[in-house]
């Protein structure tokens, strides 16, 4: 039921990308981001799909396990599809009555639906790939330069470790009180929208009241080890980077390269752009 | 009427890296009337067996069969079968969600489609039978202590008169007071109403007091199933995966050893100074 949520979830394997620092990993995703949203002719989409789908291959997490966290966001991409579809002028392609498809509007449907999963995709390789911990240590050690701005930095990269540990407990108490719910009758599938909302009630307030419960049974433990803060904290496990994050680093150099280059030579209106 | 489980096996995560073969190959049948012990060590597979009592979880392989039907059929009915095998889990008492007792312990009773009243009747007699003082009937559920959470928790699924009670460590975390009167109540309740009773424990003393049957869960398949006296006679190969016997069973084996004529086979402290005193009176 609800354990099958993969989003930011982390899958264990061992592979060239797991064992990359998180830091290098950070980069990755941020600039495979940007570059979703700066290629915009064909070439840079095939750069786009050939970078992705290596970084699939390498991180040896079944595709199937990561297209399952696209279902979340179906709806978003029908959306977005139809609103592209229906809604962008320029030259007619096919029009009935009111409805009016244009030629510009099926190249924005196609590339905002590519954007889309790849965005996901990206940022989910990213999580697969990554424990928690690891993420936001790397996020903590990685975004240090901030402290200079004043920018509480350790505070920040804290609360995010705990909100992103807290998931997988509440997700898993959502589960037990569910099924203890249900034990009880509680029919939480069938209804309409109203009536399903109300049927909420018997999980949502059980899980609030235990929310509470745990953040202050928490509050109360890191006060107990005499937690404050970030000043003068070591790590068990320091970030250091290895032969592979270096070599990471240049492929993620060459991509940003090809990014650049591929949006100076193709510009939008030549042959392989997007609006031809 | 039985509850029949035939080569179930359940795999959580299945096809995954993390999957976890949790149940292995499960075969059993649970006699109406009868008073059922589970035991097992933390990961045993203990709790995934009883939800699938109640039909919350569902074989990757096997059947379950309720009173000779298959509860995994399209047309079986889940919903009236978990008013038939009432389940309450692990502390129950953070299920609590009502404003009142009375209207969290009615919950069930109103879900099985019971008019107001009727629900209202069962909800005042389950209160009743746990002994929560009817001055409390009103208040918040979340103004109770523990132990008086707890067996409003238990009330709850009491309420709907399941013919089929399972619990789940329904003592974890009580004190010896309060741990006695929630399982006398139990018992009770399973002699006065012949209902069906599967408690899952960890406290031998418990279930060598009040089972009839012992189920021995480890890694997923079952270890042992029989009375207490036959399942505690090999309490060294239950040392071996994690559990033990009753404590009295240890001081009978070393009396015997030292040379005395006790009954090695006593596992509640009843019977052992039962025996105890007969070796002494010989």
């Amino acid at each position: 039921m609800l354990r099958d949520i993969t989003i930011g979830q982390y899958y264990p394997e061992e592979s060239f990308i797991h064992k990359l620092d998180p830091r290098v990993k950070l980069l990755g995703a941020f600039l495979f981001v940007v570059s979703v949203f700066i290629y915009d002719n064909l070439l840079g989409f095939a750069i786009m799909t050939f970078f992705l789908g290596l970084c699939i291959v390498t991180c040896k997490v079944p595709l199937k396990f990561m297209v399952k966290g696209l279902r979340a966001i179906l709806f978003i991409l029908i959306l977005t599809g139809v609103i592209n579809l229906f809604l962008t002028p320029g030259t007619s392609v096919f029009s009935w009555r009111f409805i009016n498809i244009t030629k510009q509007g099926i190249y924005n449907t196609v590339y905002m639906i590519i954007r889309l999963t790849y965005l996901v995709l990206g940022s989910s390789i990213m999580t697969l790939t990554t424990t928690p911990t690891r993420l936001t240590d790397g996020m903590e050690t990685g975004l240090r330069f901030l402290k200079f701005f004043k920018f509480p930095v350790h505070e920040v990269a804290m609360m995010m470790s705990i909100a992103l540990r807290f998931i997988p407990i509440l997700i898993e108490e959502a589960d037990k009180i569910m099924k203890a719910q249900m034990a009880r009758g509680a029919d939480f599938e069938t209804g309409g929208l109203i009536k399903k909302a109300k049927n909420m009630v018997p999980l949502l307030v059980p899980l609030f009241v235990s929310a509470w419960r745990r953040a202050g049974d928490l509050a109360m433990a890191m006060e107990a080890r005499c937690y404050n803060g970030g000043e003068g904290r070591t790590r068990m496990k320091p970030l250091k980077y290895q032969k592979c994050d270096y070599i990471a680093y240049l492929i993620l150099f060459i991509y940003l390269g090809a990014m650049i280059a591929t949006r100076i030579i193709f510009k939008a209106d030549t042959l392989f752009g997007m609006y031809s | 009427m039985s509850i029949i489980l035939n080569h179930v096996n359940y795999i959580y995560s299945e096809g995954t890296k993390i999957a976890q073969h949790a149940l292995k190959d499960i075969n059993l049948q649970i006699g109406d009337g009868e008073f059922i012990g589970i035991i097992g060590h933390t990961g045993s597979g203990k709790s995934t067996l009883i939800q699938h009592l109640n039909g919350l979880l569902k074989p990757t392989s096997g059947e379950v069969y309720y009173n000779g039907r298959d509860i995994n059929d399209k047309d079986f009915s889940r919903k009236e079968l978990r008013s038939k095998v009432g389940l309450v889990f692990q502390y129950p008492e953070y299920q609590l969600f009502e404003t009142t007792i009375f209207a969290d312990v009615s919950f069930g009773p109103k879900n099985q489609g019971l008019p107001e009243n009727e629900a209202g009747l069962r909800a005042f007699e389950a209160l009743r039978s746990v002994k929560i003082p009817e001055e409390l009937y009103y208040q918040s559920p979340f103004e109770l202590s523990g132990g008086q959470k707890r067996r409003v928790a238990i009330a709850g699924v009491l309420a709907m008169k399941p013919e089929v009670l399972i619990l789940d460590e329904p003592t974890a975390g009580l004190d010896p007071m309060g741990r006695d009167e929630i399982l006398d109540e139990i018992a009770r309740l399973h002699k006065e109403r012949n209902m069906t009773v599967i408690l899952v424990s960890h406290s031998m003393e418990d279930v060598a007091k009040y089972v009839d049957r012992l189920i021995v869960m480890n890694g997923g398949v079952v270890a042992y199933n029989g009375t207490p006296r036959e399942v505690f006679s090999h309490y060294k190969k239950l040392e071996r995966i994690g559990l033990s016997a009753p404590s009295v069973t240890y001081l009978v084996h070393d009396l015997f050893e030292k040379g005395y004529d006790v009954d090695v086979n006593a596992t509640t402290v009843d019977e052992a100074v039962e025996t105890i005193l007969n070796c002494f009176k010989k």
